[in-house]
């Protein structure tokens, strides 16, 4: 028994610590001085891409499981840019930022807003696009000030800027605030009938919800939600702090799809209007 | 580690809402599961086979489906029914559908029902054959033997297998976390977790609190065992 | 739609892969933990029932997220502490694997401790009697008797083992109650596509009875058996 016992132990530890999977250290950010020559075309360095694909129409899925929307492709010209490869890791969103730290991937590229609060744990890029929040709830809703929609559900995505708005602002005023693990799950819930509302991205909401049959009879109440207390100053790339120099490259390369096209093409794709704001 | 975190009045506060609804969905579901159980094992072991063919293949289903699973179909999947939702704003029972904590106790409440009925209909299909012949001498019906000498018999004999069904349900009630609208422990958990980014310090407040009620409950059993199987036991000279 | 289809059952492969796969590392912690348990030394007894005891006593759910979400940043300091420049990523098949593993081992140690407590200990002084030693006893003598008594407690935690395996979705991996969660929400149908995800759950539960039901007649050859 003890020799099995031992044998057991031994093959245990060994194949254990076979398996651990270890990665190659963050890719070296400046071509000059990363391993693979960044012109051999089969040893770009992978850049690790967080998202949440349930948020139409900025990232989500294919129905074959391909990662798409606005976000997406925004990525991809940024790794062309920076020559890098992109690669996609989904994770939920309010274990977003917990995951960046714990180095499952390298940035985060997925509608996520340059807050203050955020800016203490995680480093942004310049932004990509900056557009303002709404409430949505049935378009015949009376509306004078937030206290009309007393008593009423309202469903946020848990860990959004959203969701700190309607904690700090709409349950105060007496309505009754569900927090969500994804934002197509608060649409699943306002189609059911579960919710009478959400508390969304103007342009995410009607690209994944008005636009939709079951968005019928639903519409914006209320004022246009920007306060940069809750809401921040618009989308950007979140990365580990002290990324200073994949910081520089990604802001370069914002700055270069801006002004060869590149953006302007992608944006096209999705919006008839300018999703950049000011 | 960040246990001061931990330490916050409106941290303890908000694992103390979940563990008030833990406790309440546990008890709950066990209370609502546990009639459901006697009356499915009294089906699983009558003679009336078309009874025996339907309890049986829905204990199949419960058995071999995941509770995950069972859970998204109650909140989502029956919300998605036209029929339901044409009724659900007006008729009862379907109104309760809409809350969340109703449609995560129906289903933990027919879990534990399926494998508790199966456990049950187990101990009394193993009744000693001359306990119920000797009911029948004396001139007790089928109903009445059930009633007065099977059954209490098999609800004891099923006590040590129950007991660990009940803590495989307090353990699945971390699962109502995934219920928009439901904080239990683990969700309280959670919360810290996306709140303050430490998840150790949260996670093992949680498991500890788990373990903790595990502990009670398993004392609770022991008692329960030697009150009413104390004939069973082994004879101690 | 038959592309969501398509990628559930996908989903399904990755099931089975990460059901099988702790299943191995669950045996093998089983058989280690039903060891210590039955040497007799004290610390080894105390050991295994500490593990015990807090498998049983904390969620699944709870586990996995201790493991995944800890377990990396951890592990992270660790090496860094270290002075390593290396970087270990749990990914969610691995933390899934090895937390059901790590879990299931300690039922199944339970299982494996109880089938080996009922084979006669004749058996084994007949065998030493005979020179065979220790790990040949073992081998020829009381595994394969203790296959049997074992089966009916090993199938049921397979069974729940194969059940736990939906949990993993929670943390990321892209099993089937993933892929039908998210196929649910993005084409607002989720009782299709989550029946069809407990329909595959039930075949493969179904599958796994009627293969250890075999097994189990197939070990039970010769055994008289008293009224089922």
């Amino acid at each position: 028994m003890k020799h099995l016992f031992l044998s057991l132990g031994i093959i245990g530890a060994v194949s254990l610590t076979a398996c651990g999977k270890s990665e190659a250290p963050a890719p070296a950010p400046s071509p000059a001085t990363s391993e693979a020559p960044a012109a051999a075309p089969a040893a770009l360095p992978e850049l690790r891409v967080a998202i949440d694909p349930t948020y139409e129409p900025f990232t989500f899925k294919t129905a074959d499981g391909q990662p798409t929307g606005f976000d997406v492709d925004i990525a991809e010209a940024i790794c062309t840019e920076i020559k890098h490869k992109c690669v996609y890791v989904e994770q939920v969103w309010d274990s977003m930022i917990p995951g960046l730290q714990a180095k499952k991937y390298d940035v985060i590229v997925s509608s996520m807003s340059i807050t203050d609060e955020r800016k203490q744990v995680v480093d942004f890029s310049d932004k990509y696009y900056n557009t303002p929040s709404r409430i949505v709830v049935k378009a015949d809703t009376p509306f004078t000030d937030l206290s009309s929609l007393k008593g009423k559900k309202i469903g946020v995505l848990k860990g959004s800027t959203q969701e700190k708005y309607a904690m700090g602002e709409l349950r105060p005023a007496g309505v009754n605030v569900v927090p969500y693990e994804a934002q197509d799950q608060v649409y699943l819930d306002i189609r059911s009938g579960r919710l009478d509302g959400t508390v969304a991205d103007s342009v995410e909401v009607t690209g994944g919800f008005l636009s939709k049959p079951e968005g019928d009879g639903y519409g914006f109440v209320g004022p246009v939600l920007s306060d940069v207390k809750y809401y921040g100053y618009g989308v950007g790339v979140a990365m580990r702090k002290g990324e200073d120099q994949l910081r520089e490259q990604i802001n370069g390369a914002i700055k270069a799809i801006r002004a060869n096209g590149v953006y302007e093409t992608v944006s096209k794709k999705y919006f008839d209007f300018d999703v950049y704001g000011e | 580690m960040r246990w001061e975190v931990i330490a916050l009045p409106q941290t303890l506060a908000l694992y103390a809402e979940g563990l008030a609804t833990t406790a309440w969905l546990l008890l709950s579901a066990l209370a609502v599961g546990g009639i459901l159980a006697v009356l499915m094992a009294l089906a699983l072991t009558s003679t009336v086979a078309p009874l025996r063919w339907v309890v049986g293949a829905f204990t199949y289903v419960i058995r071999g489906t995941p509770l995950l699973i069972q859970v998204y179909l109650i909140y989502y999947g029956v919300a998605q029914l036209e029929w339901i939702q044409a009724r659900w704003d007006t008729v009862w029972p379907w109104t309760h559908f809409k809350d969340a904590f109703f449609c995560a106790l129906l289903a933990f409440s027919l879990n534990t029902a399926g494998y508790t009925a199966e456990l049950l209909a187990g101990s009394i299909r193993e009744t000693a054959a001359g306990e119920i012949e000797a009911a029948h001498a004396m001139g007790m019906s089928r109903w009445q033997a059930m009633r007065r000498i099977v059954m209490p018999s098999a609800m004891r004999r099923t006590l040590p297998a129950y007991s660990n069904e009940v803590v495989m349900m307090l353990h699945s009630t971390s699962l109502a976390s995934t219920v928009p609208g439901m904080l239990d422990i683990t969700a309280a958990a959670s919360r810290i977790y996306s709140d303050y980014y430490l998840p150790f310090e949260a996670y093992l407040f949680a498991a500890a609190i788990y373990l903790v009620i595990t502990f009670m409950l398993v004392g609770v059993f022991r008692l329960a065992e030697r009150r009413f199987m104390g004939h069973l036991a082994p004879r101690v000279h | 739609m038959t592309g969501y289809h398509a990628s559930i059952l996908q989903g399904a492969l990755v099931t089975v892969g990460v059901s099988l796969a702790a299943l191995v590392f669950a045996i093998f912690l089983g058989l280690l933990g039903a060891a210590a348990k039955l040497s007799g030394r004290r610390w080894l007894v105390g050991l295994a029932t500490v593990y015990t005891t807090l498998i049983r006593g904390i969620p699944e759910l709870v586990l996995m997220l201790l493991i995944f979400y800890g377990g990396t940043i951890g592990l992270n300091h660790l090496l860094e502490w270290a002075g390593s420049r290396r970087h270990v990523d749990i990914n969610p098949f691995a933390a899934g694997v090895l937390t059901i593993g790590f879990i299931y081992g300690a039922y199944m140690t339970e299982t494996f401790r109880g089938a080996i407590l009922a084979i006669p200990r004749g058996q084994a002084e007949a065998a030493w009697a005979f020179g065979m030693g220790r790990l040949q006893t073992f081998l020829r003598i009381t595994l394969p008797q203790m296959v049997r008594y074992a089966l009916p407690g090993f199938t049921n935690n397979w069974l729940v083992l194969i059940k736990a395996t939906a949990l993993i979705s929670l943390i990321g991996l892209q099993e089937m109650t993933y892929l039908a969660k998210q196929a649910s929400a993005a084409t607002r149908e989720p009782f299709t596509f989550f029946l069809f995800a407990a329909a595959l759950f039930l075949a493969y539960t179904s599958v796994s009875l009627w293969a250890l039901r075999w097994l189990d007649r197939r070990y039970s050859l010769g055994v008289r058996r008293g009224h089922a």
